[in-house]
């Protein structure tokens, strides 16, 4: 291709897809880092199947990975790619309608023989690459097989061992189209791979195979500039959000001067923060694989009656395992961080996809009166903060705290200008010594202004008391039967977690109209998309208000104030309608749901259609 | 790494000190008095501060002993007290905790975490207090009640094989097992006293007598008339011995088929019995079923007490610490700056 040929675009979507065995997630995710480090903005989805290697060839083991970047602000991980990059005839049959009208398609060709047409069910061996069918397309064959085998020939690997280096092949013919820097995949895999460094070479041979091809063969499709986004000023690197969590739960156990510990069963989507903390042992974390759901609530709420900040994490399933654990917690009032990384349900449901339906389950779902504090990340990156932020209400109002973030942002990655650790809140901590005792009879329930009780320690003299899950006098915490401090108890833990709402920022527009027609109301994962649409929205002359909650429980002072503010309220959610329901019964506005239950995302465009036809209704 | 309960140091309380201001609310006669009363005998003697000393239980009868004793405490959720005790004695493995439950509350509902505890061996003291019935919910069948149990929920006899809980845990990979009885209150005292010595989870059965809903259910090991032929006390190198005047022994027929023999009636000695070993872990095992062999004419077999099986196996919390301090070794004292900055950043100007 000739050099000459360089167009500008301001972003690109591109989207990997092949067998789920092919390294599709790391091709995805090294494209990622380059694409950082050369100062684009950007925003990534993977999509991949819950089966681990579901059989080769077919559509169920098809893995996918999409990466939206450019030079301008990125919201979302974008509607429609521009690029679909194909390993095999299953992955183009699944990802085609992901496609834009005139994208360019890249096809490994070798995926599209007999064997691999027939098991993405083409009929009679008809091959989408020659039939025609693709016309509207810019598709471009390469061999990818081929040539990765023809390049490792000298290196006297199997023919499997080869195979497995073609996805370095074709992230190099990208990395040419998109005129990035092989050096961090090259860093990535020497390191990955220094025990077996024949290995490494062989990756790193393909991938740079992979760039001399497209630098020197004819395809026409030139070759693209996408130039650095305008950012803030400022240090920055990609992160996921799993690992952001993380990063926050360690970062909340230092500025609190306590020990993490993090136990917790293995389910998708949340997983990655065990691994991710299980390698940050240095920082007095300590990551408990348990037995079950059950026994990881549990001996979190052992270690938090201990003085660790324990935190528990799951998908919904586990959730509700850990309902009559998160319950003790809430009559013990005892510091409990409970992490849960949504994912589509019901029960086992759609493991890998993305949804926000648990958030009446952190609100509610518990036996008896047993209110929390609930807080939402709404991207990434911002897992860090908000996990931090349900560290220090769970320390500093004794109480189980709920994190939620979802499969979307937990894979999803984005460039984040990370904090310093000076500028990190610190989170106030203190334990009952023995000058709490009053006349030298220590009261574990007696409480201060924000009735909040004290944290007492086993191992401080003088303070020996008991707790448990029976309900408990005022103060003394002794059995109680007494109807009258039942009722009172009752009140006293709910107000306390309302009081919550005097120690949380008040709830600001993320744009818009203090006042207007419409006030979009989000939390989670949708923040980026609806921004993303809000923005074309006033490119195109219309402003309407845009409210991203991260506080669900109790929600901000002035969010009643807000909503008021405008003349209708539309709530767009990944669920049935949940936090919809929630503000009709706490402020009786007749809000409107809008909701997708895919176990994928909103379209940007989903979202401006809602919009446009919610202010045409105000019209008429 | 320190322990606790093999601490040199002398304790800072009495019995009476572990006597808390609540009202003791199991029935009268209820064989949990006597257990209370050994435990709070036993502890001040064992060099432990008082508060350093918490007591984590589920939920049933036995599940109300921590409101009893003046040291911190946990009353819990049904099943869940080893787990609960396992994250305590993790992140504080100074201080010496104990798990009381009972047969429905580990066996039933708490199986899972009770056998991975086992497995895990944290040093914990798990006392299992075994009734053979559900008390608290009045009445039913518990998974070490024996099949034909007539109960409220089972009027024509329970239809389920009972746990043998011993053999459970010496299947878990328990690293001391051992088994004590309510009335007998010295050889209860003495293995209180084992358990909390062991370093890792012990798991002491404590048969207790619920004189309500299953009076009577170990009358055979308590009553001076029957006892001597259905208890046999282990000691460690001695002999299993039993019976009136201790004449009848345990002889291995092929090293291991249990068989009784009497001492002067079939001319064998003392030297030709089962010498137990309390570190034999196959041995356990038949300990453990003892009392299951079939008759061979010198009457039934008798159920074992004392300690079983004691061996050492690093604890839960030893190893964890342990992998912490290496950490600290090999990548130094966390830095959270160069953690939240990582290998690759870029600059925006």
């Amino acid at each position: 291709m000739s050099k000459e040929k360089v167009q500008f675009k301001s972003n690109v979507v591109i989207r990997f897809a092949g067998d789920s065995g092919d390294g599709i997630q790391l091709t995805g995710t090294q494209f990622t880092t380059s694409t950082a480090l050369a100062g684009n903005d950007l925003a990534t989805y993977p999509d991949y199947p819950a089966e681990i290697r579901a059989p080769a060839g077919t559509i169920a083991g098809v893995s996918g990975f999409q990466l939206h970047f450019g030079s301008d602000e990125i919201h979302t991980s974008g509607d429609l790619c521009d690029v679909l990059v194909v390993m095999n005839a299953a992955a183009l049959k699944a990802n085609l309608e992901h496609l834009k009208k005139g994208g360019i398609i890249i096809a490994n060709e070798d995926g599209f023989d007999e064997k691999n047409l027939r098991l993405a069910r083409y009929v009679d061996g008809i091959n989408p690459l020659e039939d025609g069918s693709l016309e509207e397309y810019q598709v471009h064959t390469v061999p990818v097989t081929k040539l990765t085998r023809e390049c490792l020939k000298e290196t006297g690997l199997g023919v499997r061992e080869m195979d497995r280096s073609k996805n370095m092949f074709v992230l190099g013919l990208l990395y040419y189209m998109y005129n990035r820097s092989m050096d961090p995949t090259i860093n990535f895999l020497q390191s990955k791979f220094s025990r077996k460094p024949e290995v490494a070479d062989a990756n790193i041979k393909a991938l740079k195979a992979g760039f001399a091809f497209a630098d020197t063969t004819e395809i026409q499709h030139g070759r693209f500039e996408v130039k650095a986004a305008p950012m803030r000023k400022g240090t920055y690197r990609s992160i996921m959000g799993n690992q952001a969590t993380a990063f926050g739960l360690i970062a909340a156990g230092e500025r609190a001067g306590l020990p993490i510990y993090y136990a917790t069963y293995p389910i998708t989507p949340a997983s990655d923060v065990l691994h991710e903390l299980s390698r940050h042992k240095n920082f007095s974390v300590v990551t408990v694989q348990s037995e079950d759901e059950i026994a990881a609530v549990c001996s979190a709420i052992g270690a938090s009656y201990g003085g660790s900040l324990g935190v528990t994490a799951s998908a919904g399933p586990g959730i509700s395992l850990k309902t009559e654990g998160i319950s003790l917690a809430t009559i013990y009032e005892i510091p409990l961080v409970v992490c849960d990384i949504q994912r589509a349900g019901p029960s086992t449901g759609l493991p890998t996809k993305m949804e926000q339906a648990d958030l009446m389950q952190a609100i509610y779902g518990r036996p008896g009166e047993a209110p929390l504090a609930v807080v939402a990340a709404n991207s990434p990156a911002d897992c860090f903060e908000s996990v931090f932020e349900a560290c220090r209400l769970a320390l500093e109002f004794m109480t189980p705290v709920f994190f939620l973030s979802d499969g979307y942002l937990a894979n999803g990655a984005e460039p984040w200008r990370f904090p310093s650790a000076r500028d990190l809140r610190e989170i106030k901590v203190g334990f009952a010594t023995a000058k709490d005792c009053d006349n030298g009879v220590f009261l574990p329930y007696k409480r201060d202004e924000r009735l909040v009780r004290k944290w007492a320690l086993p191992g401080t003299a003088g303070l020996e008391h008991r707790i448990g899950g029976l309900e408990k006098e005022d103060l003394t915490g002794n059995i109680s039967y007494d109807p009258e401090n039942h009722e009172k108890m009752v009140k006293i833990r709910q107000r306390k977690i309302d009081n919550i709402a005097d120690h949380i920022p008040e709830q600001a527009l993320d744009s818009g109209p203090e006042e207007g027609e419409l006030l979009i109301v989000g939390w989670g994962s949708t923040y980026g998309t609806i921004k993303a649409a809000l923005r074309q929205l006033r490119d195109e002359g219309v402003d309407v208000a845009h409210a991203h909650l991260r506080y669900l429980n109790p929600f901000p002072r002035n969010l009643g104030q807000l909503l008021q503010n405008h003349r209708r309220v539309l709530v767009p959610e990944i669920n049935n309608g949940q936090l919809v329901r929630l503000l009709r019964d706490k402020y009786l506005v007749p809000a409107i749901p809008y909701n997708k239950i895919k176990g994928q995302p909103f379209a940007v465009a989903e979202i401006k259609n809602k919009v446009w036809e919610v202010l045409n209704s105000l019209e008429n | 790494m320190p322990s606790t309960q093999t601490q040199e140091q002398t304790s800072n309380f009495t019995s009476k000190d572990l006597v808390s201001d609540q009202d003791i609310r199991w029935c009268p006669g209820c064989g949990d008095y006597s257990i209370l009363k050994q435990v709070q005998k036993v502890l001040p003697e064992l060099g432990l501060l008082k508060e350093n000393i918490v007591f984590v239980s589920g939920i049933g009868c036995s599940s109300r002993f921590p409101y009893y004793m003046n040291t911190y405490g946990m009353h819990s959720i049904h099943g869940r007290a080893s787990a609960i005790a396992s994250g305590l004695k993790v992140s504080r493995p100074e201080l010496s905790v104990w798990v009381v439950t009972g047969d429905g509350d580990s066996l039933s509902i708490g199986g899972n975490h009770t056998i991975h505890t086992l497995r895990k061996n944290p040093d914990l003291n798990i006392l299992l207090f075994n009734n053979e019935i559900y008390g608290l919910t009045k009445g039913q069948f518990s998974p070490t009640s024996p099949e034909g149990k007539v109960t409220k929920s089972s009027p024509m006899g329970s239809v389920e094989h009972p746990f043998n809980p011993l053999a459970l845990a010496l299947g878990a990979d328990a690293t001391f097992v051992a088994r004590s009885m309510d009335r007998d209150p010295k050889h209860l005292q003495a293995m209180i006293r084992r358990s909390a010595e062991h370093r890792g989870t012990s798991l002491l059965e404590i048969y207790q007598n619920c004189n309500v809903f299953n009076d009577g259910a170990f009358q055979a090991f308590t009553d001076r008339a029957t006892k001597n032929d259905h208890a046999l006390f282990l000691e460690h190198g001695r002999p299993l011995l039993f019976g009136p005047a201790n004449k009848k022994g345990i002889r291995l027929r092929d090293g291991c088929h249990p068989t009784i023999v009497h001492l002067e009636e079939d001319g064998v000695s003392e030297s030709d019995l089962w010498i137990h070993d309390e570190h034999d872990s196959l041995k356990a095992g038949l300990l453990a079923r003892l009392s299951e062999n079939e008759n061979n004419g010198r009457g039934e077999f008798p159920k074992a007490f004392g300690v079983f099986y004691s061996t050492q196996r690093s604890s839960l919390e030893d190893a964890v610490l342990e992998q912490i301090e290496s950490a600290r070794d090999k990548l130094g004292a966390g830095d959270l700056d160069a953690l939240i900055r990582g290998d690759h950043v870029w600059e925006i100007k």
